[in-house]
């Protein structure tokens, strides 16, 4: 019983002292933002690698995700006579939730892992010890950038998701499910408030900076050679991935909770 | 880089006192005592897995000792603050062992790197002193338009060492500068450490299991074992020391008081 006690409280113990680095290292990231030396190129490198580069996937998924979500709740709606909150039902899950998360989740798979590699490749090639020799903090000149565009750039992506998404339910609705084109956008524009816009960026920039902290954190404590990229790699993405969704309730919750 | 006190005229250039520093149960440094001159040549040996890389970085600042003090210019660097010692950094080039270029640029913005990032120097200026200093590695303006995968070892640790004098530093270090490379080109790069050290009156400290790179690049040799230096003296005593130690290691030999830990698996 003693040793069981014992390995849950070195559990326990574990699990803070590793809660304290993260919050540690993403203190020491942010520092920089107050004082200069400034990157804004570095930055805008990484707005475009993260936003630009993703509309391809996010865009994809995100009009897809509205499409089946139109189709599955015109089929579950249809047995209560309710198909008229099909176009209500997709734009409100799309702002509020799928769009942001599946914007996170695509982010997290492409550039996190990504974020991890190039970082982690090099902390084991020295590359990291060499800019401090070169009197370049890399906090500053890595880590920082990173966050700040994860922070800007998942809201933009999350825009274009909301309007595909809500576009490939349209797309649906109206040639698949016979829907009149004038009606669907009223239905779906009667019942969309500000707030369920608002929160979906407000996540997105949540989800944006915890993929940017995943990736930088992990690549930055690589070991080992390409074994420890590999398991930074995925350390990045299954750990962003469990954040975004364990964030996702806790956000819903603080704007939506009773 | 002051802390108000005078630094006489014979001081060392670094000053290492008592260092310790050690990961998990493992001793890595065990109270290192050494001193470096102004422009003097230091040369570490010792076999692999002795800490030679371990001091190198914690005199730069990469790693942080347990106890122990080590002075630059006579001002105490342990525990010395980010800024501080991103200010401190000006002073020290490094090249490293694997060259440790970033591969995301070109070869003339390494090596102007740290004279564009770290001095705020503007980029048409750090490129013509990044490609003078290419030119005195050896290496054409073409090679500065090149992305550091294009080159061969050789080269890159050419390129290295040109990163590491672009800046003009006050002590430069050399972690095994010639490991991979074939006997010629590491005599190339021994006589390029030599050109470039004496071009920019810098000191010097270089770590190394290459003995006749210590020979060649060295004015003070010192032999690093299982965390403490077991002897040091002038280079051109290596030969003569009298240490059991350094004559097995110098002369490879397998006998002797250095016992090599081997694991079977």
């Amino acid at each position: 019983m003693t040793a069981f006690l014992a390995r849950v409280g070195a559990a326990f113990l574990g699990f803070l002292a590793a809660t304290g680095r993260l919050a540690g290292f993403a203190l020491m990231g942010l520092a920089g933002i107050f004082s200069p030396p400034f990157y804004p190129r570095l930055i805008l490198r990484q707005i475009v690698y993260m936003g630009y580069y993703s509309l391809p996937v996010v865009g994809l998924t995100a009009i897809f995700t509205g499409m089946v979500l139109a189709l599955q709740s015109y089929t579950g709606f249809s047995r209560f006579n309710a198909e008229s909150a099909v176009a209500t039902v997709v734009v409100l899950s799309v702002t509020r939730e799928l769009g942001p998360v599946i914007a996170g989740l695509m982010v997290a798979g492409r550039v996190g892992a990504a974020m991890a590699a190039e970082i982690g490749t090099m902390r084991v090639t020295d590359q990291i010890d060499a800019l401090t020799t070169l009197s370049t903090d890399p906090y500053r000149y890595l880590v920082l950038p990173r966050l700040l565009a994860g922070l800007i750039t998942l809201p933009l992506l999350v825009v274009v998701a909301d309007i595909l998404g809500v576009f490939g339910g349209y797309i649906v609705g109206t040639v698949k499910l016979g829907f009149n084109p004038a009606n669907y956008l009223t239905q779906t524009e009667t019942y969309l408030e500000t707030m369920d816009v608002v929160s979906g960026l407000v996540k997105a920039g949540v989800f944006g900076f915890i993929v940017s902290l995943m990736g930088c954190y992990h690549g930055y404590q690589s070991r080992g050679g390409a074994e420890g990229v590999g398991q930074a790699t995925t350390y990045a993405v299954v750990s962003a991935s469990i954040m975004i969704l364990l964030s996702n309730y806790l956000l819903t919750a603080a704007f939506f909770g009773k | 880089m002051s802390d108000g006190r005078t630094q006489p005229a014979n001081a060392p250039k670094i000053a290492v006192r008592d260092v310790h520093k050690s990961f998990g149960p493992k001793v890595v440094l065990d109270g290192i005592d050494i001193d470096c001159g102004v422009g003097e040549s230091l040369v570490i040996i010792g076999g692999s897995g002795t800490g030679k890389s371990v001091l190198i970085k914690c005199i730069l600042g990469l790693l942080h000792p347990e106890s122990g003090s080590i002075r630059i210019d006579g001002v105490e660097t342990v525990g010395m603050r980010r800024a501080a010692r991103t200010a401190l950094m000006r002073k020290f080039g490094m090249l490293f062992q694997g060259a440790a270029l970033f591969d995301s640029l070109r070869v003339w913005e390494n090596v102007a790197f740290g004279l564009i990032q770290g001095r705020g120097m503007e980029r048409a200026g750090a490129k013509r002193i990044a490609l003078e200093k290419l030119a005195s590695v050896g290496l054409g303006p073409e090679v500065g338009e090149l992305r550091p995968a294009e080159l061969s070892g050789g080269m890159q640790k050419r390129v290295a060492l040109a990163r590491a004098i672009a800046a003009e530093p006050e002590i430069i270090f050399f972690d095994e500068p010639t490991t991979g490379l074939d006997p010629i080109m590491a005599d190339v790069i021994n006589d390029l450490i030599i050109k470039c050290v004496r071009e920019v009156g810098a000191t010097a400290v270089s770590i190394t299991h290459d003995m006749v790179s210590a020979r060649k690049i060295g004015d003070r040799i010192a032999m690093l074992h299982k965390g403490k230096i077991v002897w040091q003296g002038p280079a051109t005593e290596i030969d003569d020391s009298g240490n059991p130690f350094v004559e097995q290691f110098v002369n490879g030999r397998a006998e002797g008081p250095i016992q090599m830990e081997v694991r079977a698996i």
